[in-house]
């Protein structure tokens, strides 16, 4: 059989750089293959799959070494145009890449490009609109839709030129985990149904796997460093080496000792599980559980703030929030999570008083707060925002984190010996006199966090502090917030969907769902809790059916115990410098 | 959540209407409208407007903001008319009926009122054509009936993709300012109107630097589904012509004629009471 994309000893460089971005790549895909290419931020491999759909070199120039062709055919016969007839992209962004007003003329936009008569767009629209369940919010704005949605108008778009290949860049970036599962089943549903050829991009690898692949490439500084089935490559170190996360059973059962083989299939848990593989290493996972002794840190901490029957509600038959009720404790570090739109941002924003409370109360060290007004609240409780462009305002690193201190009249002197603590607090300051502008997406985040902590405050309140990041810049970010709560005491509140990040980083966590509160306990207990993921749109994490396979009960000891093998044997990443080349 | 000034789908004969007609409408009107300054035939335009305005059942919530502001400039306007050329009304008019000396060159006469309510009506006239046209047609359709009329389908396009982005951009907005509010950043009426138009910058940069990477993905996504493949292109949304454009269309037309014979009847596009 014929690849559908070949690639022999290829290498790009973009016009900017001085430097290949991805170097000597041999690969070959064949038709009806499902093939995930894996690896850390910056590795290329984002740049391999502009390659794919035509974006290099046509959108983004630069040099090109080598061959490459797509359905046997050249790409630069083909143009952008020819390459979009056969390689669908779904986009990072489900929101960014909507351009129709409404769902069905966002998924009609290639055929009107095409010239296709009206009559004839109706018909075709309606049909791929039915194959991923759309059909009833056709004529709804794409921004109105539920992130689930989203996903699947996009695809929807993609699907209706019916293309050879489609192409996924990080589909799970911005969705709940329970959503984020139901676009990859739904990829291999139409995987499955038209045989088509699916490349999926992204760098989480266990999420990502939960319906198989055929293969998996691993990206790292450019290079191929593995090309292999799931079942070959998990059981070696490659994964970790490269930085990428692997599925945590896997890493679970190589710290309990256990010398996996790819005949054991540790693709799947539940294979592995029902297959008898997990059996002989049972022993094993056991024995280090056992040894393993978790402390009990139970102690009581001063409360710093409490929310009372909190009810929120923009229309009167709608509310977002329903009685919620909870505390938080001075030095904490809490993880608000649930699905996509339960009202969790709604918190944040009654927290900060940029809205109103319909009802309830929240006070901070005790005192009532509802009064306060935005600039007052904000003193004692900083909101970082999720993408830091969106809070940035100045040109140079020490205007930005000065500039909470100087609106609020500090002398200059008090200011620059704050602003430079707080910078060395975050790493940056050998950065200090840098414009922003020559930053990294860490480095940036790094500088709304120094220009929030920069005024002391009690509370920090991120939202989604690690989207779209991969797991050595995960780690990065985390780590420094950790650093803070354990130097300066502060209390952190993140709001997330990575089910890791709650895990690994949070003593607690609020589960919301539907506007209420279900659920208030330690991440370990939420994670394997089958009803409560159900209901909050989480996923329930594979060491549970480690747990379990293993006979360990309850589950979330296991958890507790992974977590906390983790955090003191830690085959983390070390900690990353900023870099200092620029 | 009705947005300021952006289409708002309702169910009336005019936004049944394709928005050729509409935008048709809307030109024809307009150029009547400002080439006219005769008072019965804008007398008639502006009845016609409140009652086309009416029909659409566009709600006050949706333009009134805007009308205000609009308002306040017609005022400006009008003002300044009377004191940059106070005598435009008499050369119009040629004759000069004064109604009281007010200071130094400055005399009020009948013709200036007469000549400035001119100008006011014209305003009123068209404000309501517009304020229609543009919350009764869907962007895209809006889009689809430039590129009818012969425009390019590019910038067609841009106008709709623009209307698209406004409540994006608008939310966004409201996000970047209260994080800058919190941060200490005054942006209600407490701080002073000149350090509010200051601070405005602590929101116009990342708004902009973030609207920047709307921009990028966007085109990077339109381009990835074949955008320019074509010197031409289909419109999902476009409406076929039916009766009642047709209808329209003659109506309008016919209009337009009319008032243009009225007007240029005795050879100057002004109606004259004084003589």
């Amino acid at each position: 059989m014929k690849p559908i994309i070949e690639f022999k000893n290829f290498s790009f460089k973009y016009r900017s750089q001085k430097e290949a971005t991805i170097k000597d790549i041999n690969l070959a895909i064949y038709p009806g293959e499902k093939v995930l290419i894996v690896g850390p931020s910056g590795s290329g491999k984002s740049t391999l799959a502009h390659c794919i759909n035509g974006l290099v070199p046509f959108a983004y120039k630069g040099e090109i070494t080598g061959t490459y062709t797509i359905n046997g055919q050249n790409p630069h016969d083909l143009g952008i145009f020819g390459l979009s007839k056969l390689v669908g992209t779904v986009l990072q962004d489900t929101d960014g890449q909507f351009i129709g007003l409404t769902v069905a003329e966002d998924i009609a936009f290639s055929l009107e490009n095409d010239m296709v008569p009206q009559p004839e767009m109706f018909e075709r629209v309606a049909k791929v609109a039915e194959t991923v369940e759309v059909q009833s919010v056709l004529g709804h704005a794409p921004g109105a839709l539920s992130g689930g949605q989203k996903q699947r108008v996009s695809m929807a778009g993609v699907m209706i030129d019916q293309v050879d290949i489609l192409l996924f860049d990080e589909p799970l970036a911005n969705l709940d985990p329970a959503t984020g599962k139901r676009a990859i089943e739904l990829i291999d549903q139409i995987y499955r149904q038209d045989k088509t050829t699916v490349v999926i991009i992204e760098h989480r690898l266990e999420d990502a796997l939960t319906c198989g692949a055929d293969r998996i490439i691993v990206i790292g500084d450019g290079r191929i460093v593995a090309d292999m089935t799931p079942d070959e490559l998990l059981p070696q170190d490659i994964l970790q080496q490269e930085g990428i996360r692997e599925p945590l059973y896997v890493t679970a059962l190589k710290y309990a000792g256990c010398k996996l083989a790819k005949e054991d299939h540790p693709a799947d848990i539940q294979t592995m599980d029902r297959e008898g593989h997990l059996a002989g290493y049972k022993g094993q996972v056991r024995d280090w559980f056992t040894q393993t002794r978790v402390p009990k840190t139970e102690q009581e901490r001063e409360i710093i703030l409490e929310v009372k029957n909190l009810d929120f509600a923009y229309r009167k038959d709608k509310p977002v929030l329903k009685d919620v009720s909870f505390r938080i404790h001075k030095g904490e570090m809490l993880s608000i999570v649930g699905k996509n739109g339960a009202g969790k941002s709604t918190l944040s924003n009654l927290i900060c008083g940029f809205l109103l409370p319909d009802q309830g109360s929240i006070s901070l060290h005790g005192e009532d707060i509802l009064e306060r007004s935005i600039k007052e609240r904000g003193e004692s409780i900083g909101l970082v925002m999720q993408n830091p462009n969106q809070m940035i305002s100045k040109t140079m690193i020490f205007e930005e984190v000065a500039l909470g201190l100087q609106v609020r009249g500090v002398a200059p002197e008090e200011i620059e010996t704050k602003v430079f603590d707080t910078l060395k607090i975050c790493g940056l300051y050998p950065f200090r006199n840098w414009p922003i502008s020559a930053l990294s997406y860490g480095q940036k985040k790094r500088v709304t966090i120094a220009s929030i902590l920069v005024m002391n405050p009690d509370i920090i309140i991120l939202d989604e502090p690690t989207a779209g990041q991969d797991y050595r810049h995960y780690t990065e970010i985390m780590e420094f917030l950790k650093g803070i709560n354990k130097e300066k005491g502060i209390t952190i509140v993140m709001i997330t969907h990575d089910m890791h990040l709650m895990l690994e980083y949070t003593d607690r966590a609020l589960v919301i769902a539907e506007g209420q509160l279900l659920a208030d306990k330690r991440p370990s207990e939420v994670l394997t809790d089958d009803v409560l993921t159900k209901k909050a749109y989480l996923k329930r994490t594979s060491l549970y059916d480690l747990a379990v396979g293993c006979g360990i009960n309850p589950p979330s000891d296991l958890v507790d115990c992974f977590i906390y093998y983790e955090r003191e044997n830690g085959r983390k990443m070390e900690e990353t410098e900023p870099c200092q080349e620029y | 959540m009705s947005r300021i000034l952006s289409y708002e789908e309702k169910d009336t004969w005019i936004h049944r209407l394709s928005g050729v007609t509409k935008l048709i409408f809307f030109l024809l009107w307009s150029i009547t409208c400002m080439i006219s300054y005769d008072t019965r035939v804008l007398a008639v335009m502006f009845v016609l407007s409140l009652i086309i305005f009416a029909m659409s059942k566009t709600k006050w919530k949706q333009v009134g903001t805007v009308f205000k502001f609009i308002m306040f400039f017609l005022c400006i306007n009008l003002i300044a008319i009377f004191f940059f050329s106070p005598t435009q009304g008499t050369k119009i008019y040629g004759t000069e009926t004064p109604i009281c000396h007010l200071f130094g060159n400055y005399t009020l006469t009948k013709e200036q009122l007469f000549y400035e309510a001119n100008v006011m009506l014209k305003y009123l006239t068209i404000i309501p054509a517009v304020f229609m046209f543009i919350v009764t047609t869907n962007p895209s359709e809006f889009a689809a009936s430039m590129n009818k009329v012969g425009i390019h389908y590019n910038i067609g396009y841009s106008v709709a993709l623009a209307l698209r982005y406004i409540p994006d951009v608008q939310d966004d907005f409201a996000k970047i300012k209260h994080a800058q509010e919190a941060r200490g950043i005054e942006m209600s009426k407490k701080a002073s109107f000149a350090s509010r138009i200051k601070n405005m910058a602590a929101i116009i940069f990342p708004l902009v630097f973030s609207s920047m990477d709307r921009i990028d993905i966007v085109s990077n996504a339109m381009e990835l589904r074949g955008f320019g493949k074509n010197k031409k292109r289909t419109w999902y949304s476009a409406k076929p012509f039916k009766r009642n454009d047709y209808i329209t269309l003659g109506v309008v037309i016919l209009f337009t004629i009319v008032a243009f014979c009225i007007t240029f009847q005795d050879g100057s596009r002004f109606y004259n009471p004084f003589v």
